[in-house]
């Protein structure tokens, strides 16, 4: 006989201005089951648990609890109806101990915190967890914060958990002891929805797996009843074809060759491990892998910005100049731009790091060239004719060159910004998701661009999501994995597949010879 | 619990404006402050029966109506000017300055000491840029203490200038007590009363001549530093994105300090006009919370210049009015405060509506572009 399924969701869908993340998406979790949401990133897999946590509200389609439709509009609508959800960013109160933070929020007719750590201790040992209730958060390690949110959700008598990558910041052996309690939760009855991109961890843990591709829902899948290898291309779906112009490299010859390169963040994680190759002049080399996955580490290291650990080593070639290698570990922004490195960079976030915007074009262009010249007073001449050339050949579109960058469109502020990198003749260019959120022409403006600058012999690094994108336009591509390099692959030979594989660690492969 | 999709929207919904035409902003200003002379009108017709037209015509008088009264008002719209050129760059950067009150202070004891220790030796010429270079260097002191725990410990700004202003007050109070005169009266009385010494000469027969050079002066000079020079450009970089500024390249603690070096230089230097070109005494109320209206100016002005100037006029005018409705109509003195308020309030509100739309039930606000 079926059972109710605790939740169900029928053709949801959400709309984010014009982008769609959620389109007409149907699943449902049964009691007593743990199911994987998968998909990469931007799939939409944290926007459709946001509407069943009462953070966002779906545009269409409906939402069963138990049989019974729901309206879902508020957190605490989430959890009159059983739903507790495990965000990503903890949402815990520093100075407060385990009790209080559990306890907030009830509304107990009065606070006896006794009574709550009696109750937490209950709810540990039915469960399998460890934790002091009297500890305060500030004390606590990540786990133990971990344990501490699940808890305020059990504790508030949820019996629909969503855990969204619960496991992107704990160890193997943190990641194990939680899927034992998520067992012992299973055989309470509960029903979880764990979202991950780890694929062993799907198969180790879920009995489900649901799958999301660009917002849509692919289907969902017995575990027992897949492989990794078939849920990659569930996840990844068929190669498209683009039609990207890709000339072959010409005198390919080492641009930036990167050593021995570990980066700790500033909570002691480490972000970057060991990582070694090295950019051709005359080549794009892709950089693929799940988002976090070391990418912004790996560019702002380049450029500088990153405190590395011992024994890294950067070495930077200009061209022209190919015997002389500058050493940029250990050198700030400025003085690599002293030292005469032609570095030109590109960051993920526009406007919050490659661009200031509240200023217009000029003031922008201005950023990169201020310093010129001894007088104090900055020289707006030479910007000003950079910002209107840069207007004309990418045509940017905006009422004038004094016009604030941030009222612009995406794609106008991404060539305002690729605009000005470019200008600086570099010799090795550095792009992360340079197309994302971009129009097809805008993007493929973008590729012009970069392999334009390819075929000036410069090492051109694109950091990208888009597979079918890293696969036509890129000549190499090294796939990160967890902070270390899973792979080097010829982007010429190598399938969707391949990559695919490498992105989430199931086989060890690819060229990797650097 | 229902599920009717939309059955809830609010009836009004608050979005923000991506930008706004020029003319609109200002007919959404100038409206205000039309309503707030309506408003304060007929709040004033309620509670005391006057004319509000007359009430209006003795504000203007007390602020304008005989020619010393212009002075002062000059006089104290420079001082309150200074100030907000002084905050200028630091909130351009984004830093919390509310530590001008002390940092006047400082440049006001300064300036006091060496008036009441140098008046009666030094040609006052030479006792000007004395005291000028000390309390610029006070100021200065003020504003980078706080910088450097900013810049090198993330300690916040907004707490730590605010306690450096009690720390100012309560030296105040002390230089207050060691330079008593006369005996016993708990101030410090004008300074070198008979000889003027340290005192601003008049210029032009005018004793406040000088006042208005120096503010004029450091007006241009900040419009130029903040809109041309490298170091103000660095200023608007670090100010809108601390990560693009490191991203180009700029040190973003040097660049934090220096500013507030700056600031408090400027804001010491205008407790040296305060002293020297005032007052020629110095009290805990020397500053007078005009380092906080004056936070209130540079905003308004979106620290441009030339408004900020007309900013500081129109406040202290209503200020020098509302004393005049006071005296002039017996009235008490809460309620020309109040007249003042509701007209501040009505300018300051309009801000909100020249950065944020209304969206009334079952308009497609999305859309609207």
């Amino acid at each position: 006989m079926e059972q109710t399924p605790a939740v169900e969701l029928r053709h949801v869908t959400k709309r984010f201005g014009k982008v769609v993340a959620n389109d007409h998406v149907n699943l449902t979790i049964r009691r007593g089951e743990i199911l994987s949401l998968l998909g990469e990133n931007g799939s939409g897999k944290t926007t459709l648990m946001n509407m069943l946590a009462g953070i966002y509200f779906p545009d269409e389609g409906e939402i069963l609890i138990n049989g019974t439709p729901v309206t879902i509009a508020s957190p605490k609508d989430a959890f009159d109806n059983g739903i507790g959800m495990i965000h990503q960013h903890f949402k815990l109160v520093d100075v407060f101990t385990a009790a209080e933070n559990v306890t907030l929020g009830t509304d107990d007719a009065k606070l006896d915190l006794r009574q709550v750590a009696d109750h937490i201790n209950e709810i540990c040992q039915k469960y399998g967890f460890v934790i002091d209730p009297m500890k305060k958060v500030y004390d606590m390690s990540v786990s133990e914060k971990q344990t501490v949110e699940i808890i305020k959700v059990l504790y508030r008598g949820a019996d629909i958990l969503i855990l969204d990558e619960p496991t992107a910041v704990l160890t193997p052996q943190e990641t194990d002891r939680l899927f034992d309690v998520m067992r012992n939760m299973k055989a309470d009855g509960k029903a979880m929805i764990i979202i991950t991109h780890k694929l062993h961890e799907v198969m180790d843990v879920s009995d489900r797996v649901a799958v999301l591709r660009k917002g849509e829902y692919i289907g969902d899948v017995a575990t027992k009843d897949t492989n990794p290898q078939k849920l990659t291309d569930m996840m990844v779906g068929r190669a498209v074809k683009l039609n990207i112009n890709r000339p072959e490299p010409v005198n390919t010859t080492p641009r930036l060759e990167v050593r021995n390169l570990t980066v700790y963040d500033a909570l002691g994680v480490k972000r970057l491990d060991n990582v070694n190759f090295t950019a051709l002049g005359g080549e794009i080399l892709g950089i693929a892998g799940i988002a976090g996955s070391g990418q912004k580490e790996l560019l702002e290291a380049v450029a500088g910005l990153q405190p590395m650990a011992e024994g890294a080593s950067i070495t930077y070639r200009s061209i022209g100049s190919e015997d002389k290698g500058i050493q940029l570990v250990g050198m700030t922004p400025m003085q690599i731009k002293r030292a005469g490195v032609s570095l030109a960079f590109v960051p993920e976030d526009r406007l919050g790091m490659g661009l200031v915007g509240t200023m217009g074009m000029t003031d922008n262009m201005l950023l990169r060239s201020y310093r010129k010249g001894v007088s104090p007073f900055a020289d707006r001449k030479a910007p000003k004719k950079l910002a209107e050339d840069v207007l004309k050949e990418l045509e940017v579109v905006t009422p004038s060159v004094s016009f604030p960058v941030r009222r612009l469109s995406g794609g106008n502020v991404q060539k305002v910004l690729v605009g000005r990198e470019i200008a600086q003749e570099p010799s090795v260019l550095m792009t992360a998701y340079a197309v994302r959120g971009l129009d097809i022409n805008t993007s493929y403006t973008i590729y012009n661009l970069l392999t334009e600058q390819k075929m000036k012999n410069v090492a051109v690094i694109y950091v990208g999501e888009d597979l079918d994108v890293l696969l036509e336009l890129a000549d190499r591509i090294l796939v990160l994995c967890g902070g270390q390099v899973s792979g080097i692959v010829d982007a010429r030979t190598t399938t969707k597949e391949e990559v695919g594989l490498l992105m989430t660690k199931f086989q060890k492969g690819g060229d990797k010879t650097i | 619990m229902s599920h009717i999709k939309s059955g809830h929207e609010p009836l009004i919904r608050i979005a923000k404006r991506d930008a706004i035409a020029k003319p609109k902003a200002i007919m959404i200003r100038a409206i205000a402050v039309l309503l707030s002379l309506v408003v304060s009108g007929v709040f004033i017709f309620a509670i005391t029966g006057l004319n509000p037209i007359r009430v209006y015509e003795v504000m203007v008088e007390g602020a304008f109506g005989t020619s010393r009264r212009s002075w002062v008002t000059i006089r104290d719209t420079m001082m309150l000017f200074c100030i907000a050129i002084g905050l200028a760059p630091a909130y351009k950067m984004k830093f919390w300055n509310i530590g001008a009150e002390g940092q006047v202070l400082i440049g006001g004891i300064c300036t006091a000491g060496l008036m009441r220790a140098l008046g009666s030796s030094m040609p006052t010429p030479l006792l000007l840029v004395v005291m000028a270079c000390a309390s610029l260097l006070g100021g200065c002191l003020w504003g980078i203490i706080p910088a450097i725990f900013k810049a090198e410990w993330h300690t916040n700004e907004t707490l730590f200038t605010l306690m450096m202003n009690y720390v100012a007050i309560q030296l105040t109070s002390y230089c207050v007590s060691l330079w008593e005169n006369p005996f016993g009266s708990n101030s410090v009385g004008i300074i070198n009363q008979q000889t003027q010494g340290g005192w601003f000469p008049k210029i032009f027969g005018q004793a406040v001549s000088l006042n208005v050079i120096i503010v004029l002066t450091l007006a241009i000079g900040m419009h130029i530093y903040l809109t041309y020079s490298k170091q103000g450009y660095e200023i608007a970089v670090v100010g809108d994105s601390v990560n693009t500024a490191r991203y180009a390249g700029i040190n973003v603690k040097a660049v934090t300090i220096r500013t507030m070096a700056v600031s408090g230089a400027i804001c010491g230097l205008a407790g040296f006009i305060a002293v020297a070109g005032a007052s020629h005494t110095i009290s805990t109320s020397t500053a007078g919370g005009q380092g906080f209206t004056a936070i209130i100016v540079a905003w308004l002005a979106q620290f441009n210049s030339a408004i900020m100037g007309l900013i500081a006029l129109l406040l202290v005018s209503l200020q020098k009015g509302a004393i005049q409705i006071a005296s002039q109509f017996k009235l008490n003195n809460y309620a020309s405060n109040v007249i003042t308020g509701i007209i501040l309030f009505f300018i300051l509100g309009s801000e909100f509506f020249i950065n944020f739309r209304l969206i009334l039930r079952g308009k497609k606000g999305g859309e609207e572009k």
